[in-house]
């Protein structure tokens, strides 16, 4: 029998935001345990929380950018549950009036257009980090308990490994332009829960759905859905029923098992916080925000491609990221030779960032550095070849482009006569090559060509040499 | 509202509690009475009524995104009654 | 001299006309814990040297006496304070130190005020004698057979006794005007909103307020001075303008319009409470005041509202104990589920429990449409009775309690017998409004009995002024218990 898979995404996304959700320690990562605490994330007796004002308002971005209908008044609740990453026994998060709901998010591919519905997008605070290798213990470090999150979760509106995995990048570039996340995936910024069920093609009914809980990359997220359809096939195909279970994936051995033993009864009793008040948004303030939302990626390929004459996948390596397309922009500004500024940061910058493991933000010069250095090389200041070791200098030192083109003496020599006097002692010292080229032999004016150049330290430039080396023979 | 020894048990196991067989029956009626007495809220209509989660009129307080001091680990710690390498510490957990 | 009969403002006096010192006070106030503690047993911490200590600061910096500069105080000890035992009077926290201090604490630490005294309670605040502490019984100053009242029974009993010149307690249902009845007190349930909750240990949140308890109403204005106010770590704490409580207050109280619900005069009522309180109103009638018959017709709903109300918000706050971060922490289990039972289990006693116990089974999966929404919903008509008769009225009259003190054991065993006690106190929690209660009588026994005024929201000075009134006519808050 044919299946059609049934694919909805719970993401948890965590803010940007500087200070927690509730009190005023810092969400930076991968500080030493324990040291970004205080008595509200602890939950120690007595505290209070007071929300974060960023919270409310990229929660609130997120929802524009994914379309979703921004709610007028909408609260916060309280989610009872016990466990050791969680100081209060409750999580602050929101349960029937979440911020926002109602939203889409178009996504492409092969075979594939079409929206992908939010069902809603609410705030809620992280728990702590649980760190089980520790020999007969669990150990508790509080300090992403409280750290800012959204969830947001779709309609089972996938139908394929492929869209979810289209729609969960569509959603982290969303987040990322929107500077509502940094969506660092390697530091748990952004993590997926899956909901899958299959059913017999043309079937209208949903089937028992799985959710998976955890994963942390696309490749995962594709991972775990092939491995569960198949696993959700063959349970079908022996005549078996597929229970409703949270599964979690195993990066490591590329399966799922069960979380059965953790199902028993989830009764999280929610009630609304009575130590937060409602939070009321006006339409003011939401225009506001609309307004602020920048250009999202997949409107700037189409500019790129149309005003710029750039190809669909130019477009879309430079829009992979905002810093990344931002830095394109603002170099473009400069030098206004966009496809010039394309192949610089594609080819040379993308290079160096790839061999240093580094990324555009960690990157020493300014974009208007870049495109002073692509003025120069179109005044022909420098040729395009010393411009890749003039890059590598920008790159490793952050100086200014005319800065080591001075210091390293690379510009290039334009003025005839003084590259005229190298090119006769060139040719003066290599007699035999100048005797060949005399005969024929096309390959000889190279060989002079390169003696110039390294007479000259790569100054020179060599449409002038070989002008000069042919009026001389 | 009678309860039952079994309401009462998940009750006793959502809220982390546990009674021996005598505090289950004990429990089991006091409950059972409180619960009688609250359906006296049940002579009350309230199907207009919108329910009174905030006694104040108050919207959208909100604090500014900054960083304040954390505790000292050693402050944060230091009513712990088991701790490793600046952690609190729990018996195993298995997920 | 008996410095510790005297009230904060006659102690202010004493200490600006150089008779008496900041040290000569605290040295009182510990000399008569010494003679009468024992008996009374409302303190769980006295904090003997370093009160001394702040006293002496004072007195060799020369420090201008006013407002509560060097006044003794006691805390509730659900209030917490940095780097001092705050046990809420649970095994659960029996060894707890908070590394803080709740708004409150800092701003009477502002004001001058020395802290003396941690004071005992029920459990969590969850009692209404004080039985409920997992450490000690508290006395009745007045018969020591009888119970303080509670939750704050400690915080009452102290100032009763002389052992602290004010103190401050938590009212979520009447824990502080209800042991202030008890025990010849003045205790103030500020508006909801008006104090900041910082620091106190949650019992309800959406009902808990800190108030003072004090000997008579102008102490019970001075303090409110210092810790009302907004408090940017409390959400639910209001932008109120400032104000001086004590400039408002007067004998002259003609023309104010104080009503008088019928529900607050029906069966269950003690016949010489109701005389007193009676009494109370031919006083205000004599001054002036127009006496309006009026009707909150809700009001037997309200006890049933709050403890569903309460205990479903203190099965949440309460599930933080569980013995990882803080606090008590079983000596023996097997597995983590097991850690939280037994240490839950140990650390709470019977109340508490049966609370939470109520207050999960509210929330849970089915139930909760059935009893916490019904009861935020008749919540909602409680607070629509007060808002309506204060069209009208300016301040509402009833008794603080149907009784005066119980005996110690008398309804122990009886929660629900325990819980009437409150009838009275609890809409104004549910209605976020401000109430005192002042003494008003004694009983044939000579046990105190207590007049509760309510106001509309954030109008404290008016009940301050009212109360005020009644004390310039009569003598009642003058006497004290004789231990």
């Amino acid at each position: 029998m044919e299946y059609e898979i049934v694919i909805g995404l719970e993401i948890h996304c965590e803010l940007d935001t500087k200070s927690k959700i509730f009190c005023g320690c810092s969400t930076k990562f991968g500080s030493a345990v324990n040291t970004q605490t205080c008595p509200v994330c602890l939950g120690l007796p007595g505290v209070l929380p007071v929300l974060n004002k960023k919270v409310v308002q990229y929660a609130t971005i997120a929802g524009l950018a994914m379309n979703c209908e921004i709610a007028e008044f909408s609260k916060m609740d309280r989610k009872n549950y016990f466990y050791p990453d969680s100081p209060k026994a409750y999580q602050v998060s929101q349960f029937d009036l979440p911020i926002c709901k109602e939203g889409k998010v178009s996504i492409q591919g092969e075979g594939f257009n079409k929206d992908i519905g939010i069902t809603r997008i609410h705030i809620e605070e992280d728990a702590g980090k649980l760190i089980h290798d520790a020999g007969h213990g669990t150990l508790a470090d509080n300090n992403r308990c409280g750290v800012p999150l959204i969830e947001i979760v779709t309609e089972p509106d996938m139908r394929s490994a492929e869209e979810a995995r289209v729609f969960a990048e569509k959603v982290k570039t969303t987040l990322e332009y929107t500077q509502v996340s940094d969506c660092k995936m390697q530091e748990g910024s952004l993590r997926f829960d899956v909901n899958l069920s299959i059913r017999p093609k043309g079937s209208s009914e949903y089937g028992t759905r799985t959710e998976m809980k955890n994963l942390n990359s696309f490749r995962s997220l594709e991972r775990s859905i092939h491995s569960e359809t198949k696993r959700q096939i063959k349970e079908i195909e022996k005549g078996n029923r597929i229970i409703q279970e949270t599964r979690k994936w195993d990066d490591d051995k590329g399966i799922s098992f069960s979380l059965r033993s953790k199902e028993e009864a989830h009764d999280y009793r929610y009630f609304p916080e009575p130590d937060l008040v409602p939070i009321v948004l006006e339409d003011k303030y939401i225009q506001q925000l609309k307004d602020s939302i920048p250009e999202l990626p997949w409107v700037r390929v189409q500019r790129y491609m149309e005003q710029w004459n750039l190809t669909q996948t130019d477009a879309q390596t430079l829009t992979a990221t905002k810093q990344m397309s931002d830095f394109f922009e603002k170099t473009v500004e400069y030098c206004d030779d966009p496809k010039t500024s394309s192949n610089w940061i594609i080819g040379e910058l993308s290079a160096l960032l790839n061999e240093s493991d580094a990324d555009i933000n960690d990157v020493k010069f300014s974009p208007q550095d870049l495109g002073k250095m692509i003025k120069l090389i179109n005044e022909k200041t420098i040729s395009g070849s010393v411009g890749k070791t003039v890059i590598k200098a920008m790159f490793e030192t952050g100086d200014k482009p005319d800065q080591i083109i001075k210091e390293k003496g690379l510009s290039q020599m334009n003025d005839e006569g003084a590259i005229k006097d190298i090119v006769l002692k060139v040719m003066a010292d290599n007699p035999q090559s100048v005797e060949d080229l005399k005969n024929g032999k096309e390959k000889a004016i190279g060989f002079l060509v390169g003696q110039v150049m390294k007479a000259s330290k790569g100054k020179a430039n060599p449409q002038s040499v070989n002008q000069i080396i042919k009026e001389n023979l | 509202m009678k309860l039952s020894i079994e309401d009462v048990v998940y009750v006793a196991d959502l809220a982390r509690l546990e009674f021996n067989d005598d505090e289950l029956k004990i429990y089991c009626e006091q409950l059972t009475n409180i619960l009688d007495y609250a359906e006296k809220l049940n002579e009350l209509d309230t199907t207009n009524t919108q329910p009174t989660a905030h006694v104040l009129p108050i919207n959208n307080v909100l604090r500014e995104d900054i960083v304040l001091p954390s505790l000292d680990r050693e402050k944060a710690l230091q009513n712990a009654p088991s701790q490793e390498n600046g952690c609190f510490k729990v018996p195993k957990v298995i997920d | 001299m008996e410095l510790f009969n005297l009230t904060i403002h006659e102690t202010i006096e004493l200490i600006n006309k150089k008779e008496v010192s900041y040290k000569d006070v605290v040295e009182n106030y510990l000399n008569r814990i010494d003679k009468v503690e024992d008996k009374v047993g409302s303190i769980l911490k006295i904090m003997g040297e370093q009160s001394l200590k702040s006293a002496c600061a004072l007195d060799e910096k020369g420090v201008k006496a006013e407002g509560l500069m060097g006044i003794p105080y006691g805390l509730k000890d659900n209030i917490s304070t940095d780097g001092v035992e705050t046990t809420c009077a649970s095994k659960m926290l029996a060894n707890y130190i908070p590394p803080y201090n709740a708004t409150v604490v800092e701003k009477l630490q502002k004001s001058g005020s020395i802290i003396i005294a941690k004071t005992n309670m029920d459990e969590f605040a969850m009692g209404s004698s004080t039985e409920n502490s997992r450490f000690k019984k508290t006395h009745n100053p007045w018969n020591l057979d009888k119970v303080p009242g509670g939750s704050s029974g400690g915080s009452a009993a102290s100032v009763a006794a002389g052992e602290v010149a004010f103190s401050l307690g938590s009212d979520t249902g009447g824990s502080i005007r209800q042991p202030a009845s008890f025990c010849g007190v003045v205790g103030l349930k500020p508006t909801y909103g008006m104090v900041s909750r910082y620091g106190l240990i949650a019992f309800a949140s959406s009902l808990d307020q800190i108030g003072p308890l004090t000997k008579d109403v102008k102490d019970c204005a001075i303090v409110l001075n210092a810790i009302s106010g907004h408090d940017e770590k409390d959400s639910t704490s209001v932008k109120t303008q400032t104000k001086d409580y004590t400039s408002n207050l007067s004998k002259e109280i003609k023309g104010i319009k104080i009503g008088v619900p019928k529900e607050y005069f029906q069966e269950g009522l003690n016949e010489e409470v109701k005389k007193s309180v009676e009494d109370a109103i031919d006083y205000y009638k004599e001054m002036g005041a127009e006496i309006i018959p009026t009707s909150l017709p809700y009001t037997e709903y309200a006890l049933s509202a709050y403890y569903i109300i309460s205990s479903a918000e203190a099965s949440s706050n309460l599930a933080r104990y569980d013995g990882i971060r803080y606090g008590y922490q079983a000596e023996n289990f097997d597995n983590l589920i097991d850690l939280y039972r037994k240490t839950r289990s140990e650390g709470f006693g019977e109340e508490v429990k049966r609370r939470i116990m109520l207050g999960t089974y509210a929330l849970s999966s089915g139930y909760y449409d059935a009893y916490y929404k019904k009861a935020l919903q008749v919540r909602t008509l409680i607070k629509e009775d007060f808002d309506k008769v204060f069209k009208t009225c300016d301040i509402i009259l009833s008794p603080t309690c149907p009784t005066t003190a119980f005996g110690l054991g008398e309804k122990s065993n009886d929660p629900l017998a325990m819980y009437l006690s409150d009838i009275y106190t609890v809409p104004v929690n549910i209605s976020g409004i401000p109430a005192i209660s002042i003494p008003c009588g004694f009983d044939k026994n000579n046990l105190p009995i207590g007049l509760q005024l309510i106001g509309r929201p954030f109008e404290e000075e008016v009940l301050l002024k009212v109360g005020y009134s009644f004390e310039q006519g009569t003598d009642y808050h003058k006497k004290r218990a004789s231990i």
